[in-house]
């Protein structure tokens, strides 16, 4: 049973603290939809997109009003599109397009799967696949594409890394009226999971069932809150405070996914423990990092506050569900954190601690806008450092940087909604065009040799 | 099916008997109360039994929400799993 005072907790963190389970994410496989040609192949994976997730929308609504729990987003992974169109690779725009009109059509903000595996080569009919991304990204509204290029077993792919540095620049051009937003849909992963349900990188991976349920939580506006409350409380007492709420927000989404597969037919998949900040005051990851005792997100101190966080959430959330994945971990987008914009505006955070973030925390460098000029081979070695912290750790990482075309270090890039605001900011102008030219494979670390 | 309403504002005569008028229309069966005032703030807690209403538990949702706005008071209507699942290991 629960005490008055529990009740109360819950409602304030839902009125007050932005208390909600960001994502409802429908994972369904295509493999089924493979046919001879691509116009039957898009036919037949609209059909099946559109039937499998019909419901999806009228039932996270459902749920949230009986809960009590705000629902923000509805959406859907499928299968990574190169698979299926890997007999008409040319054509693969057709099935893009099918799956943005399917998402229209379920009333979901995101579809994402436009994607390869390609962490060990890249096949001639990948090359093909990867080379039209960015015109299926600037023409469909929804449809999100992710690439990965790495991992710990098999190392990083640097040919595919060279051409995703082109294909990043190419994708802010052809979506340059809209600030470059083409490139806010698109993510190049190291050890991309199966099974996550944030945008833009979610997939479905080969491995899962046919059609699964994975649900990410959210909630910094409450850990902040909870901090709030134990202001001098030692780094071990903090660290509890995190783990006891992650604990309280995992089991709302634990809950709503294990009612949401079981209504709407699918196998209950994974909860995502990330804390996924967005663009409002009171939920951003920043501002947890800042009330630990940090001035300003960005100063020395930053990276070993976001370890603890990371930590606290997972040691938290995994005692609450029974299955956990996805990402899980703390989000640091700098166009989606009001902390992190604030920071980045006032130059108080830079590249570089960005990504010596992104060695304790979940993903990797997120929304970042970077000057419009920048070179395709230093889009490449962005890629390239990030893949191999990701590589060497044995975590995920990832790049989503904005390279924002016409515009300098200072201006400004804005997406609107979720998708935030960031400033430019600047990158190291030393070439690495050489070292990317060289291509080939990076071996796999000697860490990775464990059977 | 057992819920939880709870009714948060600022405090002023009359409140509770509209609320559970509102669950009698309803055929929602009130099992508990409780309530507690912080400063000028009102909260009242009830735990609910919504088996013999004829409206399901969304379109109760609704309903107390548009009640809420009414009475210039919050009320919410959630089902009482939200509150074990976050509150009961």
């Amino acid at each position: 049973m629960f005490s008055k005072f529990d009740v109360l907790e819950t409602i304030d963190m839902i009125e007050r603290e932005h208390l909600d389970i960001r994502t409802v994410t429908m994972g369904i496989s295509l493999l089924p939809c493979v046919r001879e040609s691509a116009e039957l192949t898009a036919r037949a994976v609209y059909d099946r997109v559109t039937k499998k997730a019909e419901r999806l929308v009228e039932t996270a609504d459902a749920l949230s009003a009986e809960y009590g729990i705000p629902i923000v987003n509805k959406r859907v992974s499928v299968t990574p599109v190169s698979l299926v169109t890997a007999a008409f690779p040319e054509r693969s725009a057709l099935v893009g397009k099918a799956l943005d009109r399917a998402a229209r059509e379920l009333g979901i903000d995101f579809l994402g799967g436009y994607s390869a595996l390609v962490h060990k080569g890249t096949a001639d009919y990948e090359k093909t696949f990867l080379e039209t991304i960015p015109e299926v990204l600037a023409e469909t509204e929804r449809l999100c594409s992710s690439v990965n290029v790495g991992s710990s077993r098999s190392g990083i792919n640097m040919d595919a890394v060279r051409q995703m540095g082109e294909i990043v620049l190419k994708t802010a051009r052809l979506t340059a009226n809209e600030d470059g937003k083409g490139c806010a849909k698109l993510v190049v992963f190291c050890n991309a999971v199966e099974d996550n349900p944030f945008m833009a990188g979610a997939f479905h991976g080969v491995g899962e069932a046919d059609t699964v349920v994975n649900v990410g939580v959210s909630g910094p506006g409450v850990v902040q809150h909870a901090l709030k409350a134990v202001p001098d409380a030692d780094l071990t007492d903090a660290a509890e405070t995190i783990k006891r709420t992650a604990f309280k927000i995992t089991r709302a989404g634990q809950l709503i996914a294990k009612e949401a597969a079981n209504r709407l037919g699918a196998r209950f998949g994974i909860v995502d423990l990330s804390l996924a900040p967005t663009p409002a005051r009171g939920d951003s990851v920043a501002h947890i990092l800042e009330e630990l005792g940090l001035e300003v997100v960005g100063c020395h101190g930053t990276t070993a506050a976001l370890a603890m966080l990371n930590d606290a959430v997972k040691k938290g959330g995994v005692m609450a569900s029974s299955r956990v994945g996805g990402l899980s971990g703390a989000f640091i987008p700098v166009s989606e954190d009001i902390g992190m914009i604030e920071s980045a505006e006032a130059g108080r955070i830079g590249l570089d601690k960005l990504e010596a973030m992104t060695c304790v925390c979940s993903v990797g460098l997120d929304m970042i806008a970077i000057p419009g000029d920048t070179p395709a081979s230093t889009v490449s070695a962005i890629i390239a450092d990030e893949a191999a912290i990701g590589m060497i750790n044995n975590k995920t990482t990832a790049v989503r940087v904005i390279p924002a075309v016409g515009k300098k270090v200072g201006d400004q890039v804005s997406f609107g909604g979720l998708l935030g605001r960031a400033p430019v900011m600047p990158v190291h102008t030393g070439d690495a065009g050489k070292f990317i030219g060289r291509g080939g494979l990076i071996p796999a670390p000697i860490h990775s040799f464990k059977n | 099916m057992r819920a939880v309403v709870t009714v948060t504002g600022t405090d002023r005569r009359g409140i509770i008997a509209k609320v559970s008028c509102f669950l009698a229309e309803r055929n929602v069966n009130i099992e508990d109360i409780s309530q507690t005032i912080l400063g000028d703030k009102f909260a009242m807690i009830m735990m609910v039994d919504t088996s013999e209403s004829k409206e399901d538990l969304a379109s109760l949702s609704k309903d107390c929400e548009e009640m809420g706005r009414a009475i210039g008071m919050s009320v919410r209507i959630q089902h009482e799993d939200i509150f074990n699942a976050m509150h009961n290991i």
